[in-house]
């Protein structure tokens, strides 16, 4: 029996990023359908990984953490060519010890970090504050200087701190990302304000502030999915490339926390985190993610086969 | 549904007899069109009218019945593609394998284990899937007989052997069971057998098109469909042209699917799991019962079938966590179900005795619920003063989550307490009482 597959005639797509410089560059976006959909458009690039490496000694990671980086907690070179080594795409330089609980490093230190980080790997770089919202606007602007023509990606811009780092962003050549609390209108509302003072709206991603498996995630999937309906209809400001922090908000989980003998109901803890890790970013990759931002080497490395897989055509 | 006035028009005798108590024809189809009247009022409609509107306004995937009683599973209903239009209706039904060739009677008591508390709910697997391995008739009857003894959920028979098939009814039949199942070669005889015993039956195609001719060979109404694809990016795009064509009212795909998370990979097998859950799938087999595997899965599947025009919020009023006294601290939150379980988990696990306030933001979480003017100091002064708590403690004093730091001038200024600005996440709260709290 004859069966009409059924194809949607999208008119746009998202936007493509492209991240670092030749010949290392890593482009991400572009798609004219819905993810991996590769029987009504094109998906031109795969989603990506990047590991977190941490300018300060994480004290809050559980040990099955801690363990594939032993030796380089403490070193953030080291450390971030030990990510390249796993196979991450990118490397995810975090500036935790900008945070007035921690270090207060200054926004001169930080500089210096990320430049040592950028100089010693040959994949592109995504530099992340420490999330206080005035101090990340200080740093990344010295940051952003430090990493001239690197063609990073930094953040997270907001509503009070964007016209810093979209300042930075544009003089130095880099692209941000640009963070909004759950909400479809904010992430746009954002992108607009983003986009009004020139900087180039394939140089965003969003940051849905996504939530961890069991912990909200269905929210961000839903904004996901409703920003790439969005952009194949042609709404340029919901069209960039997401990123999902999703390591940040995975390990936070009790699911992946909870060594085995707590609730050994839950299985073995080092596959279940991983798992936790893993299918929050799987889950977030249907419905649109392309950015994902992982902790545990093993996940990035289930991550990229999964993707290898969907990557495949599926084309009738 | 999904007709217009003038589709059911057609379909009308049209003598205008009014006996439906309506003036015309034409005005009982616009009544019928809008669910305002429905088929039975026109004493005078054909018997193959009748069904070609039965079946039009049937919905788009039919409803289909596995097992009896209380862990009966019930799929389908479906009828959107995308969460955010309107909530997914019957979540995944997972289940697990067990073959003949296994100790059946371990396994099926390991997956009667595989039950999970979430917020204060159970979550479990749903089905178990005997599995023909051994090709020999008597032990998969044996292997079905003994699965049924030792378990409540549901038993998927899978075998493409009818002989075998019969022999595993003449035990299970009587419960429903769904019979996996009829393919190209075995149709008639799964046909007949499902038919028996009036059970839901799997068919699988080696393609869409083969799936489709199968189905309308059938003849079968209680299904569930097999597209024969096995590797994810695969089932990914059938699951989507399955769903979209039953909502196109492409008849032979108006049913639930099942899919089989094979991946002889055993992290990817879960994974894929992972995307069939998320997409369409009425069913996912699982060859793991691993607790480690299954948890991420169940929580996933009550993620996305999560009513999103429905938060899950738990009920707005002044809660103790362990035995509080007038120098206990007060927290502040939302009462957004997981927002409010991460607070009194994370006060729980640093043993303080406390006081939480969730405040009713219809259940969203902190920095949404500031962001949509739900969470503010007028509602949180307002919950202070009505929920009794002035007389619960001597000081007055209010801790707020981080993330909303804003909030707190206004909030002193309004409600007269002053306000202390905790962690931003929970997790942060035992170390922040010690660091910071003195009544
Ligand atoms: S009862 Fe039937 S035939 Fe008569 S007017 Fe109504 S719809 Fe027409």
């Amino acid at each position: 029996m004859a069966v009409t597959i059924a194809k949607e005639k999208w008119t746009s797509k998202v936007s493509e990023m492209v991240l670092g410089t030749e010949p290392n560059t890593v482009k991400v976006g572009g798609e004219s359908t819905l993810p991996f959909l590769h029987f009504e458009g094109e998906i031109p690039n795969r989603p990506i990984t990047a590991l977190e490496v941490w300018d300060l000694e994480p004290t809050d990671w559980p040990d099955i953490l801690k363990k594939p980086f032993e030796g380089v907690l403490n070193d953030p070179v080291a450390w971030a060519k030990k990510n390249v080594e796993y196979g991450a795409d990118v490397v995810a330089l975090r500036l935790m010890s900008a945070h007035p609980d921690y270090k207060n490093a200054t926004p001169d230190e930080c500089a210096a970090t990320a430049k040592a980080v950028a100089d010693a790997v040959n994949v592109p770089l995504i530099v992340i504050g420490c999330g206080v919202e005035d101090k990340d606007a200080e740093v990344l602007e010295k940051v952003g200087e430090a990493l001239n023509g690197k063609n990073c990606l930094i953040g997270c811009a907001t509503e009070k701190n964007y016209k810093t780092i979209t300042a930075t962003a544009m003089v130095n050549g880099h692209s941000i990302i640009a963070s909004s609390p759950l909400d479809i209108n904010l992430a746009k509302q954002l992108n607009i304000l983003v986009t009004e003072m020139n900087l180039a709206a394939n140089r965003i991603a969003i940051d849905p502030l996504v939530g961890a498996l069991g912990y909200g995630i269905e929210y961000a999937y839903s904004i996901m999915e409703r920003a790439r309906l969005g952009a194949l209809m042609g709404d340029k400001m919901l069209a960039m490339p997401v990123i999902c922090f999703v390591g940040q908000e995975a390990w936070k989980a009790k699911e992946a926390k909870s060594p085995d003998d707590e609730n050994p109901e839950w299985g073995a803890q080092e596959r279940r985190a991983i798992l936790w890790e893993v299918i929050t970013a799987t889950t977030f990759a249907q419905a649109g993610g392309s950015i994902f931002v992982l902790r545990h080497p093993e996940s990035v490395k289930e991550v990229k086969k999964h993707i290898d897989k969907m990557m495949e055509s599926n084309a009738y | 549904m999904g007709l217009t006035g003038l589709e059911i028009f057609k379909q009308l005798p049209k003598t205008n007899c009014k006996d439906c108590g309506q003036p015309t024809c034409l005005a009982f189809a616009m009544q019928l069109a809008s669910g305002k009247a429905s088929l039975d009022q026109c004493p005078h409609i054909s018997d193959a009218a009748r069904e070609a509107l039965d079946s039009a306004s049937a919905p788009p995937v039919a409803l289909v019945k596995i097992g009896k009683g209380e862990k009966e599973l019930q799929l389908g209903n479906e009828t959107v593609l995308f969460r955010h239009d309107k909530r997914f209706e019957h979540p995944t039904g997972i289940a697990i394998a067990v073959n003949d060739t296994d100790a059946v009677s371990d396994k099926v008591q390991q997956i009667n284990k595989l039950v999970f508390d979430r917020v204060g709910q159970v979550h479990n697997v749903n089905l178990v899937a005997v599995v023909n391995s051994s090709g020999d008739a008597g032990k998969f009857a044996d292997a079905v007989k003994t699965a049924q003894d030792n378990t409540d959920f549901p038993l998927v028979l899978v075998s493409e052997d009818p002989a075998a098939m019969e022999k595993a009814l003449e035990i299970a039949g009587a419960n429903n069971p769904l019979i996996c199942g009829a393919n190209a070669s075995n149709l008639e005889a799964m046909v007949e057998l499902a038919k028996k015993y009036d059970a839901p039956l799997v068919i699988k195609g080696a393609n869409l098109e083969e799936l489709a001719s199968l189905v309308e060979k059938s003849g079968y109404k209680k299904l569930i469909l097999d597209s024969g694809a096995r590797e994810v990016n695969k089932v990914l795009a059938d699951q989507t042209q399955i769903r979209r064509q039953a909502l196109k009212r492409f008849r032979p795909f108006g049913y639930p699917t099942i899919t089989f998370a094979d991946n002889p990979d055993p992290i990817q097998a879960v994974v894929d799991a992972g995307v069939y859950i998320a997409k369409y799938a009425g069913i996912v087999v699982m060859y793991t019962d691993n607790p480690a595997d299954i948890l991420p899965l169940i929580t996933l599947r009550l993620n996305i079938y999560t009513d999103p025009q429905k938060p899950i919020a738990v009920e707005s009023k002044l809660y103790e966590v362990g035995n509080p006294g007038p120098d206990s601290p007060v927290f502040v939150t939302t009462n957004f179900s997981l927002t409010y379980f991460c607070v009194q988990g994370d006060v729980e696990a640093g043993r303080i005795d406390a006081y939480i306030l969730p405040v009713d933001t219809d259940g969203i979480s902190v920095l949404t619920g500031w962001a949509a003017g739900k969470f503010t100091p007028e509602k949180i002064t307002e919950m202070v003063n009505n929920c009794g708590i002035a007389d619960k403690v001597s000081h007055r004093k209010l801790i707020i989550p981080g993330g909303v730091a804003v909030l707190s001038g206004k909030l002193q200024e309004l409600s007269g307490w002053e306000v202390l600005v905790g962690p931003r996440e929970s997790a942060g709260i035992p170390s922040f009482i010690k660091q910071r709290w003195s009544a």
